[in-house]
């Protein structure tokens, strides 16, 4: 449905556009659903910068952004995760990861009355894992002691369809849990081993909504938005924290961040760092082969990091902290064109 | 479909030979050849393509994708069986809701109802078939499937809860609740058809009953229903292809769980729905080239069910067609 708008949306602006001037840039760019909205922002505010270029993004999925990208017929990929060496490996040239918002997943759950959890990693694996069938369980409880928990049964509401946020999810209790890292894994879907699949975080709300004692996980900025519930999270250090963007921040501030840019902040080392986070990546060949676009590509990728990542919080995305924006703007000096 | 390949057989050569027919004539069986002809290229690329796109997998596991239960795509281990039974439960609980609802709904138009009634009636059935799938997939997560579980499922569970598929937790999202939303879908269309079928049938048919002295309920089942069985029968082919397909909405309410279970309370998973769920965010290609064998084994399914039921038609016209003679 997003997909097939946003189609319309792309072939309409594209004729629109071509008919408006024919000197006007086309750049393409396909991929990752979770920064569309930030992305559109982005494309709309920068044809006000520069308007000799039009950018056009389809929000196609991950998956399709980073084939599009592998097979060039698009001019940026976008991904929220990062690309595996298998699939680096296929690229005609060096792909760059440019990091450009994070967002943070929370644990949301039905529970009568207005109860603020808390949660830590461990638990909220056994839970996914279906070994902690009911919310008087004892683990539960001791990280809640001033609660009085009901005495029912726990249902899981995990997404049935692929995304960045189970990615984010799945990676985060791969880092707490040995076992869920060996019977589960980590990926945009994964085989779960126990629980309903919803579609989209609407899904997964609304079936949580709906259902007396379930427990699911969706995107900060979709919670955020529509008031539901979340668990504050046991972190690295062991404090309890609240998701928002200050503690995605600091997630992202204190998370190891390797050169190329494929990093993972789940479980992040600061002591006020919320631990189930994750970024969002652009990825652009760093030898670009028509030498106006590449141009035009690194402004705009300029200004996206500088100007652009002003207008995330509004929008319930973290910006990147300033160190690693340093980085990555350093980096993209290196693209050439 | 089958009604398009059916007219790609008889050979108008055997006439043509032995008369010198106009031009146009010609022109216009050729064309008419041609568009039958591009139905049964088009399945026929669709499969290609399909075969095409799932070698890696086809080749990896062989006839155990048909075989297995298991669907990692961390380890890329995929089976399709769960989802080949979720297609065709939630189509056969389609099918028994909307059957006799749609073919009562078209007798009722086309024998019964007054002529007003008749035009409000059909406009709204109509109106049915053009609500979109994703909006009635949204009204089934918030309106019907909570419905269901606060006071459909746990009566049926009071009532029938000796049987098997009537046991085990309810949630509300379920192969139950699939196969409902699937009915309502299928509802216009088979209502549709089957009214237009009821109408063909000629008037005189039913005044030859009259003249026997038949009741109302005699002339519709005697001389309406048995004459319009076949293109009845039709009518609900029509409708099980559609429910075999059927995306969105199923995707909503059924639970998405690819697991074998015996209660229909329970969650289940259906070939077009793991589609529609993973095929944006795969990014491997034995991931990929298993998905585009679900959609293959789906083409396989709706054929080799559409083919069981012309047979099953064949078998009735059969005996139908000698008494008649």
């Amino acid at each position: 449905m997003n997909r097939a708008l946003s189609l319309i949306v792309g072939a309409v602006l594209t004729l629109s556009s071509a008919s408006r001037s024919s000197a006007q840039m086309l750049i393409n760019g396909a991929g990752a659903t979770f920064p569309y909205p930030i992305y559109s922002k982005w494309f709309d505010e920068y044809a006000r910068v520069d308007p000799s270029v039009r950018f056009n993004y389809q929000s196609i999925g991950s998956g399709g952004g980073q084939k599009q990208i592998l097979a060039q017929t698009v001019d940026f990929g976008a991904s929220d995760g990062p690309m595996t060496d298998a699939n680096l490996a296929k690229a005609p040239g060096k792909i760059l990861h440019i990091p450009t918002v994070a967002g943070a997943v929370v644990i949301t759950y039905n529970l009568p009355g207005n109860l603020k959890l808390t949660l830590d990693g461990p638990t909220v694996a056994d839970i996914f894992l279906g070994k902690i069938t009911r919310w008087d369980d004892k683990r539960i409880a001791a990280l809640n002691p001033q609660m009085i928990l009901p005495n029912s049964d726990l249902v899981v509401v995990h997404r049935s369809d692929g995304s960045g946020t189970s990615y984010i999810f799945t990676d985060y209790l791969c880092s707490v849990s040995k076992e869920w890292e060996s019977q589960v894994g980590r990926n945009t879907s994964v085989k779960w081993p126990s629980g309903l699949g919803a579609k989209g975080n609407e899904g997964v709300a609304g079936q949580v909504k709906q259902l007396h004692g379930t427990v699911g996980y969706v995107e900060l900025a979709y919670a955020h938005q529509n008031d539901l519930p979340y668990a504050n999270m046991k972190n690295a250090a062991g404090h309890p924290i609240e998701a928002s963007l200050d503690s995605v921040t600091e997630a992202m501030a204190t998370a190891k961040i390797p050169d190329d840019f494929r990093f993972s902040m789940v479980n992040a080392p600061g002591g006020k760092a919320y631990p189930i986070a994750g970024a969002t990546w652009l990825l652009v060949y760093e030898h670009q082969k028509d030498p106006a676009k590449g141009k035009k590509l690194v402004e705009f990728l300029n200004w996206a990091l500088t100007t652009g990542e002003g207008m995330a919080p509004a929008l319930d995305y973290v910006p990147l902290p300033d160190d690693l924006k340093r980085r990555v703007i350093d980096r993209i000096k290196t693209i050439t064109y | 479909m089958n009604n398009a390949l059916a007219t790609v057989k008889p050979a108008p050569r055997a006439i043509a030979s032995l008369v010198r027919r106009p031009f146009g004539d010609e022109a216009f069986e050729w064309l008419t050849f041609l568009a039958a002809l591009a139905v049964f290229v088009l399945i026929l690329l669709i499969g290609y393509e399909l075969a095409q796109g799932s070698l890696l997998t086809l080749r990896k596991f062989g006839w155990r994708f048909l075989t297995s239960s298991d669907w990692d795509p961390v380890n890329e281990q995929f089976g399709a069986l769960p989802f080949m039974f979720g297609t065709l439960v939630s189509s056969v609980i389609a099918l028994v809701i909307a059957v006799p609802l749609s073919i009562a709904t078209a007798v009722f138009l086309t024998e019964l109802a007054p002529r007003w009634l008749q035009q409000t009636l059909s406009l709204f059935i109509e109106l049915l078939a053009a609500v979109p799938s994703v909006i009635l997939g949204l009204w089934g997560i918030f309106v019907m499937v909570p419905w269901l579980a606060d006071h459909v499922f746990p009566k049926l569970k009071q009532s029938l809860g000796f049987l098997p598929i009537f046991q085990g937790p309810i949630y509300g999202v379920s192969m139950l609740a699939g196969g409902i939303i699937i009915a309502i879908m299928i509802l216009p269309i088979i209502t549709s058809v089957s009214r237009e079928i009821l109408r063909s049938v000629p008037g005189l048919q039913r005044e030859a009953a009259y003249a026997l002295g038949a009741t109302r309920w005699e002339v519709t089942r005697i001389a309406v229903l048995s004459y319009a069985k076949k293109g009845i029968c039709g009518a609900v082919i029509l409708g099980l292809g559609r429910a075999l397909g059927e995306t969105m909405a199923v995707t909503m309410v059924i639970g998405n769980r690819p697991e074998i279970a015996k209660s229909l309370f329970a969650p289940g998973y259906t070939l077009a729905s793991v589609v529609a769920n993973e095929f944006t965010e795969a990014t491997t290609d034995t991931y990929l080239s298993a998905l585009f064998e679900i959609g293959l084994v789906l083409l396989g399914v709706t054929v080799v069910v559409n083919a069981l039921a012309q047979l099953l038609l064949k078998a009735m016209e059969g005996p139908l067609a000698t008494r008649q003679h």
